[in-house]
């Protein structure tokens, strides 16, 4: 059981992620390869400022920018420098790792002893105590860690989802839909398009934040793989939800992301080879975005040949 | 008062597929003309219109809006005073979204959008009548995406948005081109009304002579970038599909004269 609740609570840690993908990879078409950079970029901020001894909330919204700053420079080169939009984010990604070493100072940096926000939290729970779920005995503090982390995705949720209803985030989902259209209708799709891939990674580089805090450690390594990890949420979510309204694909994505996790706590448990995870991912991503196209593909086939015998 | 002077747009220059597109195009348009403009392909209507609405930087020359000069400003800005439909009847809609949420947009064209709610009941209340003044029984569908609707009702529509604020100049790229005939007479027909409604100052590309006959105050026609005949009010209003075709044929045959002079002059003196 706290296993369960261990792999929920990553699970929405790396929603705020998932949000992120979904900004650019949804919204704009863009698979922004960044990521893979501002998750460790958010965990080595936040983890070298609490190291020195900042306050771990200021150190986890510095992250944040951070991640906002990662992503400008993304936008910048993509939008004004019009270099190819992958090319875009492996240049940053790539220089990020460098940035990462620096902010660190060293490749991996400890925070099991430090305050962080998680801890902070922690400390409402009576220390030992144990709540019954059903039978499993659960440890109070894992259960307030759990409703802190759900209840600040759920509110950056929220958040999301109320802008992207306001004019200015209307004109955002259009600039990403038809740039042609909107341009004609007098908003700079460029701003708009650097401004997303700014926020975007920001929220990624909150979640690294967050995730390092949880887990104990940032390691410059912690990005890999987390690209295609935030795209299977999205799709998974996509796949659960099956609509085109932003809201309820953040909502999706939150909980494909929390869906993903379990699966994969799962197929741990079960003796799935921790090596394996990254290319199941990737096997898994591959699949579910082609999937769609074969099944309408399967689904044509088969009315065609009703029509045929209805001919004859 | 639209006024184009001077105006050059040379694509790919110095290269194998340089077009000179506009060789100086000169012309001014006076507040509530509507002025059809035809020309043969490649005779640079659809880019004389483009360079007005901003698509790309012209090389020469200076294009003002009622004493806006509009040369150098970038095309999002130039929102603000040109409404424009293009020919795709897709590239005036955002597929995805629905007719509410396109129309909301349209209908903050050229002005500052902030963090108030796009489709609040009070705004959306406004966009059903207008809808369903284009009879195609869409007031109904309003939450539906854009993407599911036809070309025709997605022209209509853009034709709409284009015009939800008062354009000071209107822009039609053979808005009507890609459509069956039906539709397309449904749209010019509304395109008629719309114009005439507000008196917009409107610019409108044609393959259709019959359009340009039937529709508007004026008629430019176009030639190797330049304005080879630019008919007005008065001889505009006797002009037939007929007469049309002759300007046509005498513009073809005075460029094959050219050709032939040239060669004459080549053999004689080269």
């Amino acid at each position: 059981m706290s296993i369960l609740i261990g792999s929920i609570t990553v699970g929405l840690i790396l929603a705020l992620l998932a949000l992120g993908v979904f900004i650019t990879f949804k919204i704009f078409h863009f698979p922004d390869l960044t990521t893979e950079g501002s998750v460790t970029f958010g965990a080595a901020i936040a983890a070298a400022l609490i190291i020195k001894g900042y306050s771990p909330a200021l150190a986890t919204l510095i992250a944040f920018f951070g991640g906002c700053l990662a992503g400008l420079v993304t936008g910048i080169l993509h939008a004004v420098f019009k270099l190819n939009g992958l090319l875009s984010g492996i240049l940053v990604m790539t220089a990020l790792y460098s940035v990462n070493l620096h902010v660190m100072g060293k490749s991996n940096i400890p925070l099991l002893s430090e305050p962080t926000v998680i801890s902070h939290f922690e400390r409402y729970a009576a220390a030992g105590e144990e709540v019954n779920i059903l039978g499993w005995l659960v440890p109070q503090k894992d259960l307030f860690i759990l409703g802190f982390i759900l209840l600040f995705t759920a509110l950056t949720g929220t958040l999301l989802n109320a802008f992207f209803k306001t004019n200015l985030g209307v004109a955002m989902r259009a600039a990403g839909n038809n740039a042609q259209m909107i341009r004609a209708l007098g908003a700079n799709t460029k701003a708009y398009m650097i401004f997303c891939i700014a926020l975007s990674n920001g929220l990624i580089a909150l979640s690294g934040s967050l995730l390092a805090q949880f887990q104990g450690f940032a390691d410059v390594q912690m990005g890999i793989g987390m690209v295609v990890w935030g795209l299977a949420s999205v799709i998974i979510g996509e796949a659960l939800i099956n609509t085109k309204s932003v809201g309820f694909l953040i909502f999706g994505a939150v909980m494909g992301s929390v869906l993903f996790r379990l699966l994969v706590a799962i197929a741990l448990q079960w003796g799935m080879n921790p090596n394996d995870l990254k290319l199941i991912t990737a096997v898994f991503v591959f699949i579910a975005l082609i999937l769609p196209g074969l099944l309408t593909r399967l689904e044509n086939r088969k009315k065609l040949k009703k029509l045929e015998y209805a001919e004859d | 008062m639209l006024k184009i002077e001077g105006v050059y747009k040379t694509f790919n220059p110095g290269s194998a597929n340089e077009v000179r597109a506009l060789r100086g195009v000169s012309v001014t348009i006076n507040p509530g003309d509507f002025v059809c403009v035809l020309g043969t392909n490649g005779s640079g209507k659809s880019t004389m219109l483009n360079a007005v609405a901003g698509a790309f930087p012209i090389d020469r020359g200076q294009i003002t809006l009622h004493n806006t000069d509009l040369t150098k400003m970038p095309e999002h800005k130039r929102a603000r005073y040109i409404g424009r439909v293009f020919q795709n009847p897709f590239s005036g809609t955002a597929p995805d979204m629905s007719i509410a949420e396109n129309i909301a947009l349209a209908a903050r064209r050229g002005m500052k959008r902030g963090l108030s709610s796009a489709l609040s009941v009070k705004k959306r209340a406004q966009f059903t009548e207008p809808v369903r003044q284009l009879n195609m029984d869409l007031e109904g569908r309003l939450d539906n995406p854009i993407g599911k609707l036809s070309g025709g009702q997605r022209q209509a529509l853009t034709l709409l948005m284009a015009t939800w604020i008062k354009p000071q100049l209107l822009l039609l790229d053979e808005h009507t081109a890609a459509l069956d005939p039906k539709t397309a007479a449904r749209v010019i027909e509304l395109t008629k009304q719309i114009v005439e409604k507000d008196r917009l100052t409107t610019l409108m590309v044609t393959h259709s002579m019959q359009q340009a006959v039937n529709l508007g105050n004026r008629i430019l026609m176009l030639h190797n970038g330049k304005i080879a005949y630019d008919l007005k009010e008065s001889d505009k209003k006797h002009i037939r599909v007929n007469d049309l075709l002759a300007l046509f044929d005498e513009i073809r045959r005075k460029d094959q004269m050219d050709e032939s002079v040239a060669q004459m002059i080549k053999k004689q003196y080269i």
